[in-house]
């Protein structure tokens, strides 16, 4: 088949030091996968091209990179699939990282970011007298984490690293739950008490958006957006609770528990803290910018109709929650 | 053609100009809507944080309020529609965690199969109503107009619960609808983004960082204005404009219109009954533009 890669290419040691689109019209083969079309304009066309590829099999995560604006393995991406339909394919380097030339990203950041979550076991309960046997079940849902090959796709595309280099980030977070839900991991109980303090700070797990494109873009399924989210609730119930978003998720829930639905003035209020007064005063030119604009939400919050069964619910559904 | 009409809570609350022009909309365009009064909700996420099986629990009750009445549900919030979306997937794929939602439902005479498929109003537009019954009603197209899409994370991601796979064109249904209506389409990279909205209150600076980015790159590429199917993107990238442009210490001035506004102006509506001087982005000189008026 005939189709045109378009390539964002950059060297900072030759001009325009700039990067630059370049397209390459090549014939290759119906099965062809996009690293293929890549690894051809290399040893066909342009040998300059740079790239990292390895396994060629979505088992090594090197040729992660951005598709068509998306992070994913190159390797895994089939070229008839990825190709629009005017028989292009857009291929740039992996975002959210320095490049260093054309496709290949500078990974030190990554690295430095799964190192600072410690990625092995740290027990801190009593030692087993024989060897730790770790239920089927705790190990078969971690098999959906380890699964993680480090390519650095959900890196690539995090919102919040576009806006803020210092976020731990997806791929580091995964790897933490993949610690703090081992039960090896931890106190005698499991629960990774040190690991969920220090994940709840500043830049960590609670500053994720939910904005799923970690999800999106993973080729392994890790889903590490679910991850952060499984985090949450472990820090929740370890007693990690005194920060905004412990705050936030914890006001939503007993708002929604008990009226039906969202109190939108409570919220924020209850997120910064009753007795945070420089916050709560930050809040004024926004709250009276919505006022002037008839657009504060109602000052009186109804409950929803049957409001009974929810609380309920609420009731039962929360007391299902372990102990903290 | 009837829905059980989900609105969510924002709609009612921090953008209460939503819910009118949603409604007025669908009366002009001959949708019936059928509110479910006591439904909670959707939890935004924010719930499934502390406790999935109280938000899935509280997402099976709405969408067995709607399968009770045998409608199909509209939402208009991409939050909503993505949360609802995402809980029907796990309960789906999970028989016996359908069935354990199911038996908190009973008490309350409720039942669950599992069938529903929540509809954006975006979506019901485009697969349902069909835009060529849509066109004979737009009697005032928005030619001239630039308008920048604005999705909303929930309703473009992940694509597996969305049922993007076999609906391919709801990856484009915003700017179809947007080129529908007359006006011209701007693409922008920020499009699928995130407004930040969800950690407004847990990390502001980022927050504004992302309403900046965004609003900035549409504004730069020359757009009027903003679409947006999402009340809680608007909630950011309207309200907390002003405080977005000062941290990145330059002029924006982007309305941002929620999607049952440009089909209303389109069909003729006039602009204070579609709430547009409730936004804090001024929408006159787009109105100046469009002719229609303050």
């Amino acid at each position: 088949m005939d189709l045109t890669v378009r390539v964002k290419r950059f060297n900072p040691e030759a001009e325009p030091r700039q990067p630059y689109w370049q397209d390459f019209p090549i014939s290759i083969d119906e099965n062809a996968t996009v690293l293929d079309t890549l690894i051809h304009i290399r040893e066909m066309v342009d040998g300059t091209l740079s790239l990292r590829c390895s396994c060629r099999s979505a088992i090594c995560g090197s040729c992660a990179m951005r598709i068509n604006g998306h992070a994913g393995l190159a390797c895994k991406t089939k070229a008839s699939d990825a190709m629009d339909k005017d028989g292009m394919i857009k291929v740039e380097p992996a975002g959210n990282m320095p490049v260093v030339k054309d496709l290949v990203v500078n990974l030190d950041l990554f690295w430095r970011k799964i190192v600072q979550v410690e990625p092995f076991l740290k027990p801190q309960g009593p030692e087993p007298e024989a060897e730790y046997v770790v239920p089927n079940e705790a190990m078969m849902h971690l098999s959906g984490v380890t699964a993680c090959i480090m390519c650095g796709a959900c890196v690539s595309d995090c919102t919040v690293l576009e806006v803020d280099p210092n976020f731990l980030g997806p791929a580091a977070l995964a790897k933490a739950y993949r610690f703090t839900a081992d039960p090896r991991d931890g106190d005698g109980e499991g629960v990774s008490r040190e690991r969920l303090r220090k994940l709840s700070d500043y830049g960590g797990m609670w500053d994720c958006t939910r904005c799923g494109e970690c999800v999106q873009a993973c080729p392994k399924g890790v889903a590490p957006m679910d991850r952060i989210m499984a985090l949450r609730e472990q820090a929740i119930k370890a007693g990690f609770d005194n920060n905004n978003g412990a705050r936030h998720t914890e006001a939503f829930t007993e708002s929604v528990g008990h009226s039906g639905s969202l109190n939108e003035l409570q919220l924020p209020v209850k997120t910064v803290g009753i007795t945070n007064i420089p916050a709560l005063l930050g809040f004024l030119p926004v709250g009276l910018r919505a006022l002037t604009h008839g657009k504060l939400p109602p000052l009186v919050h109804k409950n929803i109709a049957n409001v009974e069964f929810v609380r309920k619910l609420h009731h039962k559904l929360e007391e299902h929650q372990p102990e903290k | 053609m009837k829905y059980a009409f989900y609105p969510g809570c924002v709609s009612r609350g921090g953008c209460p100009e939503l819910y009118p022009a949603a409604k007025l909309i669908c009366q002009r365009l001959g949708i019936e809507l059928e509110e479910m009064p006591a439904a909670a909700c959707c939890g935004a996420g924010v719930m499934q944080e502390k406790n999935q099986l109280f938000g899935d629990t509280l997402n099976a009750r709405t969408m067995a309020m709607a399968e009770k009445k045998g409608l199909g549900l509209m939402t208009i919030c991409s939050t909503c529609q993505g949360v609802m979306a995402q809980a029907n997937h796990r309960m789906k794929s999970d028989s016996a965690y359908l069935e354990k939602i199911n038996s908190n439902l009973a008490e309350e005479g409720l039942h669950y199969s599992g069938g529903v498929q929540p509809k954006h109003l975006l979506w019901i537009l485009i697969e349902d109503y069909g835009l060529d019954k849509l066109m004979p009603l737009v009697t005032k197209p928005l030619r001239g107009l630039r308008l920048a899409p604005f999705y909303g994370c929930y309703i473009v991601r992940p694509t597996e619960a969305l049922g993007i796979e076999e609906h391919p064109e709801r990856q484009t249904s915003l700017e179809t609808l947007i080129a529908a209506l007359g006006a011209t389409v701007i693409d922008f990279e920020g499009k699928t983004r995130c407004c930040g909205f969800p950690i407004l209150t847990i990390n502001e600076k980022n927050s504004m960082a992302m309403v900046g980015k965004h609003t900035s790159e549409a504004k730069d590429l020359g757009a009027d204005a903003m679409v947006t199917p999402c009340p809680l993107c608007h909630l950011n990238l309207d309200g907390y404009q002003p405080k977005a442009a000062s941290q990145a210490h330059r002029p924006i001035g982007l309305p941002i219109l929620h999607l049952p506004q440009i089909i209303g102006l389109a069909m003729g509506i006039s602009p204070k009954e579609l709430g547009l001087q409730r936004h804090i982005v001024n929408t006159k000189p787009l109105l100046v533009k469009l002719g229609a008026g303050g």
